[in-house]
């Protein structure tokens, strides 16, 4: 037998450097399909340990022309070996597949950041689309940054060649060749992906295979090739609480949420919508869980959406109804007589850049406004907002509690950039979660529609189908004693007070606010609502790692507040509140506490990086 | 030893609310109620399983006066929330009641709808030609040059016919009747509750203060038998006094004539049998101008096919016989998934 004496020996290359963190944007044509790379890395950094936060951003247009900047589709993710708040400010690095994508991200690229670029786009024809008057490879433009050229459509066509792809079907394989090469430079294992090409392509193997090679030989470039000392980097895994992860969306929290709620209320649940961005994705998840009895009706209009949903609840399931602004302005007569009928039904907005159609897959949170006053008459109802994916779940199910508890819509606020971006979940429980079974009225001894329960004032819910207890209901004013018609002055004073009561008391019933960072008083209190949680829970703690006097206080339930808010708040010298809207919580703590709140505002589409944050904070406490 | 339950049949006051009704002396709402409730004692209803559902409207009060479940909603949406209570529970016998305003003007949209997804209600449209709650101004079905307080000078907008949009909207069932006629009235409507499907049952009923005598060419009893033709399936279409007119083909072209039997060589073979599942029959009968022609009532059209909440409810049937639902516990722990250690 023969023994082998040769030694095998590594390639010297430089090694790996250490990161405590990384902000990577992939961008490229609405057709590379960035985001399902974007996905993919995702999925292997959270296994390599990491926490992390997404953002996709992509184009209105569903197909925009191609090589176009309004075509180009990004996806951001932030990750590291410690605790990950957003997506990131500013990418270190930018996978830019095409003249455009490098057009539209570039001024965002964090000085000395790292841009790895497809040269075999860089057509002239590609350039002139993307509007370069010269080729900025080459001409200087990016000197500042450090530019590695691969001709990745060349040598992805190469490693698929053994499959017989047509031409087209090869470079369709380009987004596996450059994540291969992302895997690479951050060391993640292509397992999962392998695994999910599999299962993808297992009617057409030959396409699993090319995308797996594509995958493969992106991977040994980087293993291979001398890219200027440039050996890729490690990021280590992160502190994270122990438990079963998943990656989840806003919108599939939300979902899942919503059913949990409605499981835990005993109902079944039946959601009314109309598609509109950013809101449909609920619509699409929650009509695969028909197997959970989930009834979801796609409506001729938004109208129609939610009065179907308020007739569900008429009948006895639990109705529930979403959308975005423009969508939430057309139910606004139907919430008035679902608040005037009294009953339960969960309507979320999604909520997106405005007024009118405004920038549909642009995020903001512009609608607190609409939600909590924007009705006509008196028309109380109770309004919480998730602030990240995964808190979606839980405000899902908060969202179920108060309106079948309370007998009345609730509205939820999340936005496209909640719905949208996915983060690590430590899987829930439903075992920790109380059950709140609805009632229905049985029992016809002294019934009428209106009796109210003494605490909660939540009238009695009987449904149709129940002997003897056949009532009408109607948006006419109701007598308080009979549940009949009543244009009574007095009887109208009434029904309008106690409407307003029933809501004022659900702060009985929730949590008193506590603060998430930071001590109960000082110089200054951040305050927000919504997406804003990450960057301003970043900014607070860097503020507080150097000594300044800062708090975080985030607000989960916006209507009505908890019943301490005003007492917290005005332990605080100072409040400031960002939202990316025109300073709409800022007006309701006014004017509810008359506390001197300050906005900090922003409306361009984007989540508030935590740099603008902390300058605030900074602003105020430095000077 | 159990004792066998009987069931009393209820009688037409039954379904009658404690609450005092409220439309203008002489509405032809009266008489329509009278016919409703004996309609329901008639085919055996139960209160308690009955919904009367209503918009905005002097008609859509109707949900009040009757002693069954009820909910009077907003304006033109009644059809959208029956669909959500009939999809919520199928067993419901749900009824929405709408006025030419209400269907035709702002919930023309949802009315459209219910009738495309053959929702299983019956939907009752009481025609006036005129809004009434608001004191009169002209509706969707208002003919040419109608005076009201919005046009002093006539209406210059052509009227919608309600039966013919029902039929384009793809109606299965489609019947016509007088408020009056409560000999008749109350047939039609048993012939709507018994249609599996959307029933869409046109009333025309008399507004006595805004547009009192809109009908009254065709609805005077006096001239009734010469201006009106009651459809009956399988029987031939002959109207008038002496009963020897009727509608036939015209020679050489796809529309109807009135024939006269005995005069021409035109004996009861050449008049048409009325098919109510004949389509285009219904639509012609609809569309038939008078004086020209006789008003055609009684059931139009009627050819059942598979309900909107029968679909949704068996697709989710088939979905828990495909996949059992797992425990929420297992939903949220599939796909992929990975494990921190402490």
């Amino acid at each position: 037998m023969a023994t082998s004496t040769a030694v095998k020996l590594d390639p010297v290359k430089p090694a790996r450097r250490d990161l405590e963190s990384v902000v990577v944007r992939f961008a490229g044509d609405s057709g590379d399909g960035i985001q399902l790379t974007g996905g993919q890395f995702t999925q292997a950094t959270a296994v390599a340990g990491n926490d992390l936060a997404t953002f996709p951003d992509f184009p209105a247009e569903i197909r925009a022309p191609v090589g176009t900047t309004f075509g180009v589709s990004a996806f951001q993710i932030n990750f590291g070996s410690r605790g990950i708040l957003t997506s990131g400010d500013r990418p270190d690095v930018l996978i830019a597949l095409n003249p455009a994508a490098l057009k539209v991200n570039i001024s965002e690229l964090k000085p000395g950041g790292l841009i790895i670029t497809d040269v075999s786009t860089f057509s002239e024809r590609n350039l002139a689309k993307a509007g370069f008057s010269e080729n900025p490879l080459g001409d200087g433009t990016l000197d500042k940054f450090k530019v590695i050229e691969i001709d990745i459509s060349k040598l992805t066509l190469e490693a698929v060649k053994p499959f017989g792809l047509t031409n087209k079907e090869g470079l369709r394989c380009k987004n596996l060749w450059t994540l291969g090469l992302i895997y690479w430079v951050y060391n993640r294992d292509r397992q999962v992906t392998i695994d999910w090409l599999n299962q993808k392509f297992a009617k057409r193997p030959e396409l699993a295979q090319a995308n797996i090679a594509a995958l493969n030989a992106g991977h040994a470039y980087g293993e291979t090739v001398e890219m200027d000392d440039f050996a890729g980097f490690t990021v280590g895994a992160a502190e994270i609480a122990p438990g079963v992860y998943r990656n989840v969306s806003g919108a599939e929290a939300m979902s899942w949420g919503l059913l949990a709620g409605s499981q835990l209320a005993g109902l079944k649940l039946f959601f009314g919508s109309y598609p509109i961005t950013p809101a449909s994705t609920l619509l699409h998840i929650l009509s695969t869980l028909k197997q959970y009895d989930v009834t979801t009706f796609q409506a001729e209009d938004e109208i129609a959406a939610i009065c179907a949903a308020i007739g569900a609840s008429y009948a006895g399931q639990l109705g529930m109804t979403s959308s975005s602004g423009p969508g939430v302005a057309l139910k606004t007569e139907a919430l008035g007589l679902a608040i005037g009928v009294e009953l339960p039904l969960v309507l979320v907005n999604s909520q997106r850049a405005g007024p009118s159609t405004g920038m549909p897959t642009k995020t903001e949170q512009s609608d607190l406004y609409q939600a909590v006053f924007g009705r006509n008459a008196d028309s109380p109802l109770a309004v919480v907002a998730a602030r990240s994916p995964g808190d979606c779940f839980d405000v899902g199910i908060e969202a179920v509690r108060i309106a079948v508890k309370y007998m009345t819509p609730v509205i939820v606020l999340t936005d496209g950039y909640i719905a949208n971006a996915s983060e690590p979940w430590l899987i829930p429980s439903m075992d920790d979660f109380a059950p709140f079974p609805a009632e229905f009225r049985t029992d016809p001894e002294g019934f009428h529609p209106f009796l109210r329960d003494e605490k909660t004032l939540a009238r009695a819910w009987a449904v149709p189908g129940t002997p003897g207890l056949e009532h009408r209901i109607g948006g006419i004013e109701k007598d308080y004693d009979s549940g009949n018609i009543s244009y009574d002055p007095d009887n109208h004073q009434k029904m309008t007070d106690v409407r307003a009561e029933k809501i004022a008391r659900i702060a009985d019933d929730i949590p008193e606010q506590t603060v998430d960072q930071g001590s109960a008083s000082g110089r200054l209190a951040v305050v927000g609502w919504g997406s804003t949680y990450g960057p301003i829970s970043g900014a607070v703690a860097n503020a507080c790692a150097d000594g300044l006097d800062v708090a975080h206080i985030h607000l989960r339930h916006l209507w009505p507040m908890p019943r301490n808010l005003g007492d917290l708040l005005s332990g605080f010298e100072q409040v400031l509140v960002p939202e990316m809207n025109t300073g709409q919580l800022r007006t309701v703590l006014r004017s509810e506490y008359l506390v001197p709140a300050e906005g900090l505002n922003k409306v361009n589409g984007k989540p508030f990086t935590i740099a603008e944050i902390e300058d605030a904070i900074r602003d105020r406490l430095e000077k | 030893m159990n004792a066998p339950t009987v069931i009393e049949k209820l009688t037409p006051k039954d379904f009658a609310s404690d609450q005092e009704l409220r439309w203008c002396p002489g509405c032809g709402d009266y008489a329509i109620i009278k016919s409703v409730h004996k309609a329901l004692a008639d085919l055996g209803a139960t209160k308690e399983n009955t919904v009367f559902i209503s918009g905005i409207g002097c008609a859509a009060r109707f949900p009040y006066y009757m002693s069954t479940y009820g909910f009077h909603t907003i304006h033109g949406r009644a059809p959208a929330i029956a669909t959500g209570v009939k999809l919520a529970n199928p067993d419901l016998d749900v009824w929405v009641v709408s006025g030419d305003g209400d269907a035709m003007s702002i919930g023309g949209n949802h009315l459209l709808h219910c009738i495309r997804r053959n929702v299983d209600l019956q939907f009752l449209l009481f025609n006036n030609e005129i809004y009434g709650l608001t004191k009169g101004q002209y509706s969707p079905t208002s003919k040419v040059g109608t005076r009201s307080p919005s046009t002093p000078m006539g209406s210059v907008e052509n009227p919608i016919s309600a039966t013919h949009f029902a039929l384009g909207a793809g109606a299965r069932f489609v019947a016509r009747g007088i408020d009056t006629q409560q000999k008749v009235l109350p047939g039609v409507l048993e012939r709507a509750h018994a249609h599996r499907g959307m029933s869409f049952v046109e009333i025309f009923q008399n507004c006595i203060v805004y547009n009192d005598g809109v009908f009254d060419d065709f609805t005077d009893r006096k001239s009734a038998d010469d201006t009106q033709i009651h459809v009956e399936h399988g029987k031939p279409l002959i109207f008038g006094k002496d009963r020897n007119r009727g509608l036939r083909l015209k020679p050489g072209a796809l529309e109807l004539e009135v024939a006269t039997i005995g005069e021409d060589g035109i004996g009861e073979s050449d008049i048409m049998v009325h098919d109510e599942t004949n389509r285009m029959l219904a639509t012609m009968l609809t569309d038939m101008p008078r004086p020209e022609f006789p008003v055609a009532l009684g059931v139009l059209y009627c050819d059942p096919a598979d309900t909107y909440e029968q679909g949704v409810v068996s697709q989710i049937d088939d979905a828990k016989a495909k996949t059992p639902p797992a425990a929420l516990n297992d939903l949220l722990r599939r796909g992929y998934t990975w494990t921190v250690s402490a």
